[in-house]
């Protein structure tokens, strides 16, 4: 049942143009940056050669690379998750899913896990790029495994908030800019910890602090924990406020 | 009609915040009946159509569907009912084709019988030839129908249809009234509507809400007969004086009215229509039209509502 309706909404975002024009952009300007590390690195392969202890091809190229892709999937997965709820909502047809013999929280892990298959792509695509390098030389597998887990974790991250954002509203607009908001709340609350996630609470609660040490290539079970215990808890809240529509009035 | 209990419905009341929408109503509904339920907007039709399909938490009372308790064991009370709301919930960017696929499926429909059951619901609701067509090209009518087909796809034993008939022109009205009867042969069926002629073409029996109280809950025979008042209409080509008319047995008063009418009230049960047309006949008036004055939906729920039931005055007929 969730996966009918996971389905259900993994093709109608490809039914509408805004899933291939977010793929398009997105790759377009993720292989510009892909590009620009991998011409840094032809600069410098000399002076790399030279170095005791140099960074590898990997290095180099994947942790700036999805550093970006997260902030720039920052801007994008709430324009992706705003029409889950409050578009039903809009044109009324929340109540076929209400009187179908479905739970709530069938509906609400269905929803998410459709717009979680379309980011799994989203990763995937991003994955093509550093694996190209492979024509010509090796990869750090660990370190780009550790960060395709990183980005993967962010992500479902970032669509249980939007997911949530659209559960309040019936304006897709509203969902999306809460979203937004919300996400580069969560990403910039570091401020004070400067990037370490034990600082304080404000930068245990950072995004950004728990996705940075997968770029490192260090899995730190905490910062997985940290995604699981995000997205088990907007999920929770939509779960709720879908019952509160029920209840309420 | 006393066939197996399908839905009941035990003292059922809804508040918006202070507001009392749905005030204690009770009402069964039994297997191959029509339940039409009729009221003024406003009156908590649709509050109630929420609260039995599961879109509207009761503020208290009770809802069984078939032998399961819509609160207690949601999932197996809604496998028991179809439901179309006011608006279709329909996906604008979905085929027929596809948007019944996803419906069945959502009604736990197995896979391998899901083409059946969309065909049968397709062929039921007039859809054939209609199912690789967008849904938001379809016409008002078309949509209504995929509404309904969504509504009846899992075959449930109990249809749940508010205001079907809304938006439609007379030729779609008919269709889709002739179609809530066929449905009325395997399931049974509550429509509610503010329609008073819808009811009584289609239902077996009606209830009459007002103000969140059921006031009404009677036979389709039994609404007639609330709508009988005790007057009939008469036109002549020649009006004759009026106490000519009151002198006839039966007559109470008769009176002319703005539209050149006379509306004679009679006694009940003592209809004078007879005497009227052979004394026209006789005199020579040239009668021209004679009715039963029939009470408008309105006129009822005053009659229902208030304590003492006034006979209506006359003029505003």
């Amino acid at each position: 049942m969730i996966f009918t309706i996971a389905w259900r909404e993994l093709k109608s975002l490809f039914l509408s143009p805004l899933a291939w024009s977010v793929l398009a952009a997105l790759q377009a300007i993720l292989a510009l940056m892909f590009l620009g590390r991998v011409e840094l690195l032809q600069q410098f392969q000399g002076q790399l050669l030279a170095m005791e202890n140099a960074p590898g091809t990997t290095e180099i190229v994947v942790p700036e690379l999805f550093g970006n892709a997260a902030v720039i999937l920052l801007l994008i997965v709430p324009l992706l998750t705003m029409r889950l709820v409050s578009e039903e909502r809009r044109n009324r047809t929340l109540p076929l899913l209400f009187s179908a013999p479905i739970s709530m929280t069938e509906i609400v892990l269905g929803k998410y896990l459709g717009v979680l298959l379309f980011l799994l792509l989203v990763v995937a695509l991003i994955a093509l790029m550093p694996l190209s390098l492979l024509a010509g030389g090796t990869l750090d597998f660990g370190l780009l495994g550790s960060a395709l887990l990183g980005l993967a974790l962010a992500l479902a991250g970032f669509a249980a908030i939007g997911l949530f954002m659209s559960t309040l509203t019936q304006y897709p607009a509203v969902a999306a800019i809460g979203g937004f908001g919300l996400l580069l709340l969560f990403w910039i609350l570091d401020a004070s910890g400067q990037g370490d996630a034990r600082a304080n609470v404000l930068a245990y609660l950072s995004i950004f602090n728990h996705y940075q040490p997968f770029l490192r290539g260090v899995f730190d079970t905490g910062d997985a924990v940290y995604y699981g215990l995000l997205v088990a808890a907007f999920l929770g809240l939509s779960i709720r406020r879908l019952d509160a529509d029920r209840l309420g009035g | 009609m006393a066939g197996t209990v399908l839905a009941e419905v035990q003292n059922l009341s809804r508040y918006y915040g202070s507001l009392r929408a749905v005030n204690d109503v009770s009402f069964t509904v039994h297997q191959g009946e029509i339940l039409g339920f009729l009221g003024p907007n406003g009156a908590g039709k649709t509050t109630t159509m929420q609260i039995l399909s599961g879109n509207l938490a009761p503020s208290s009372g009770r809802v069984r569907i078939g032998d399961h308790d819509l609160l207690a064991e949601p999932k197996a009370a809604k496998r028991a009912l179809g439901y179309l709301p006011e608006q279709p919930p329909l996906y604008r960017d979905l085929t027929v084709d596809e948007y019944l696929d996803y419906c069945a499926a959502l009604h736990r429909i197995a896979r391998g019988r899901r083409r059946e059951a969309r065909e049968a619901a397709k062929a039921k609701c007039g859809l054939t030839d209609t199912g690789r067509r967008l849904i938001g090209n379809l016409s008002k009518g078309y949509q209504q129908r995929v509404g309904i087909a969504q509504a009846i796809i899992h075959l449930p034993p109990l249809v749940i249809l508010d205001e079907p008939t809304i938006g439609l022109d007379p030729i779609q009205i008919r269709e889709i009234r002739a179609l809530i009867r066929e449905l009325g042969k395997d399931h049974a069926v509550i429509l509610s509507t503010h329609i008073l002629p819808e009811v009584q073409a289609t239902c077996d029996r009606v209830q009459i809400i007002s103000k969140g109280n059921l006031v009404l809950s009677d036979t389709i025979d039994g609404l007639a007969r609330h709508l009988k008042s005790a007057a009939l209409l008469v036109a002549f080509r020649q009006t004759p004086a009026i106490e000519e008319i009151e002198r006839l047995p039966g007559v109470r008063s008769a009176a002319v009215q703005e539209d050149g009418r006379l509306r004679v009230q009679h006694d009940p049960g003592l209809d004078p229509t007879e005497h009227i047309v052979r004394v026209a006949t006789e005199r020579n008036w040239g009668l021209k039209e004679i009715a039963p004055e029939r009470a408008s939906l309105e006129q009822i729920f005053v009659e229902l509502t208030t304590t003492e039931p006034a006979a209506p005055e006359p003029g505003n007929a």
